[in-house]
């Protein structure tokens, strides 16, 4: 448990959290270890888990028929992965990977929800967290749309 | 008589307005669209007959990374394109072309001993002299790799006069990746770190990593505090990656960029590349940051 603590107070994403609520979501959380090819999840799974990799490398996929998965963002060392256990419906969009050897902190969602609803104060400041994920997935995605590299100017 | 040709020689090479003719020695696909070609001087030609001797008149002409060449297809036109090669071996001017529009295209077509048009080498260089002792952050977008080649070139080949190097790539697939083969002979080092992302892959084709190449700066390893970035790509690949950069807590005046600006004259006379206070054929291509931040970004300039 005091082991979880000061990796989580360590994480980025966690960065100025109060250490009374870092207890509080250390008790949603468990040290995972996924082998290369692992499927961490698949499209359609109910979202009720998302993680902090430590170390690794994980490819988001989407399968197309007829031309197979294809890769659509890879996340390791530091990556917060996943965010669709915070919005209905609740359901992962893509599968997940690993690549090569993943070690990460397994957050239960069902857990988390149920502490930020005991303390929003919590809620509030994991939202801000993950909206700040999302807005720079969302940046990064807008950048590939315009094809940055294509042109010259 | 060979003796009457020679001073008329040196005369036609140091006009920086008249072409210097080159022989391709070599051209190599790097994707469907973008080749390398090795250029030869036509010293012979001039009655230079020694290979490798640099300076006036010897065709061989050194040039600092980051420089570039006016290249001239007689009855086509005339482009700038940065020289793609090793500076510690200028005998073959090498460049790397993508095929854009009628002059780059008819460039692409070149083929083994056709003769291209050279004037150069023009402009502001990379300051590897300036980072020394530094770390040192490459960030490159598509064929922005082919200007900081030389540069790479002149970091490996002085390895030990720096600090830590990492090498940022972003492609939109892998096979729009220019220079693989050295890619993956440069990431098998111990001495630099190479990241290379494609903004979308199959996994049966692809390795890496996936995103575009600004989420790649959160990964490097350098000190900020002495640090040197060298950043070159389309302008709006530039732009997102300077702000990045600079949540790295870089400064403006660490961050060097190269703006490929059309131009004419590539020397200066016909403003054609004016960039602000700039003429970006003599004062740049390469900038340091803080002196076109008010510039950069601008719609039209
Ligand atoms: C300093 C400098 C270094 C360069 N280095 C390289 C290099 O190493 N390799 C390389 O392939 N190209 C390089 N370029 C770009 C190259 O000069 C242009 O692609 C070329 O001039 C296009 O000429 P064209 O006749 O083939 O096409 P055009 O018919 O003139 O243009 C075709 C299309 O490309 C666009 N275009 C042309 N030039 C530019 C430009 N500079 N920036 C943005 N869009 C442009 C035009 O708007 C048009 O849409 C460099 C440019 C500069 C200024
Ligand atoms: S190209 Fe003529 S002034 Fe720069």
């Amino acid at each position: 448990m005091e082991m979880l603590d000061r990796l989580l107070a360590e994480h980025p994403f966690f960065k100025d959290l109060d250490p009374r609520y870092i207890k509080l979501i250390a008790e949603c959380a468990r040290n995972v270890t996924f082998k290369a090819g692992d499927f961490i999840f698949r499209e359609g799974d109910p979202s009720n888990k998302f993680w902090l990799i430590r170390s690794g490398k994980v490819s988001l996929e989407v399968f197309a028929p007829g031309r197979g998965p294809i890769m659509i963002e890879t996340l390791g060392d530091g990556d917060v992965m996943g965010w669709s256990w915070a919005v209905p419906p609740y359901r992962k969009q893509y599968d997940a990977r690993a690549l090569e050897l993943t070690r990460a902190l397994e957050f239960d969602a069902l857990c988390i929800r149920g502490k930020c609803d005991e303390e929003p104060k919590l809620g509030y400041e994991l939202f801000k967290r993950f909206a700040q994920i999302i807005g720079q997935r969302l940046q990064a995605t807008r950048l590939r749309l315009i094809d940055i590299y294509g042109g010259r100017s | 008589m060979a003796v009457a040709v020679k001073p008329q020689t040196i005369e036609i090479s140091a006009d920086p307005m008249v072409p210097v003719p080159y022989r391709v020695l070599r051209v190599r696909r790097e994707t469907p669209d973008t080749f390398t070609l090795e250029l030869e001087a036509l010293t012979s030609a001039f009655g230079h007959p020694s290979p490798v001797q640099t300076g006036e008149g010897s065709g061989v002409r050194a040039f600092a990374p980051g420089q570039f060449n006016m290249l001239y297809l007689f009855g086509v036109g005339e482009v700038p394109i940065s020289i793609s090669g090793d500076p510690a071996q200028p005998e073959v001017l090498v460049h790397t072309v993508r095929a854009v529009g009628a002059v780059t295209r008819a460039i692409c077509a070149l083929k083994r001993d056709e003769i291209v048009g050279v004037r150069g080498p023009f402009g502001s260089a990379w300051p590897v002299a300036e980072a020394v002792g530094n770390d040192i952050v490459i960030v490159a977008g598509g064929v922005g790799l082919a200007p900081l080649r030389p540069a790479i070139y002149h970091l490996l080949n002085h390895r030990h006069e720096y600090g830590r190097v990492a090498l940022l790539y972003g492609a939109r697939t892998p096979k729009d990746m220019l220079y693989k083969r050295e890619l993956s002979e440069w990431r098998g080092r111990f001495d630099i770190q190479v990241e290379v992302t494609v903004d979308a892959a199959r996994p049966d084709e692809w390795r890496g990593n996936v995103g575009v190449v600004t989420t790649l700066i959160s990964r490097a390893n350098f000190d900020p505090f002495h640090t040197t970035a060298l950043v070159c790509g389309p302008e709006v690949m530039m732009r997102f990656t300077i702000l990045e950069l600079q949540k790295r807590e870089l400064r403006d005046d660490q961050i060097y960029i190269s703006m490929e600006r059309n131009m004419k004259c590539a020397i200066g006379f016909c403003g054609h590349c004016q960039y602000g206070p700039n003429f970006v054929c003599k004062d740049g291509p390469v900038f340091r940051f803080d002196k076109v931040r008010e510039l950069f970004g601008k719609r039209e300039i």
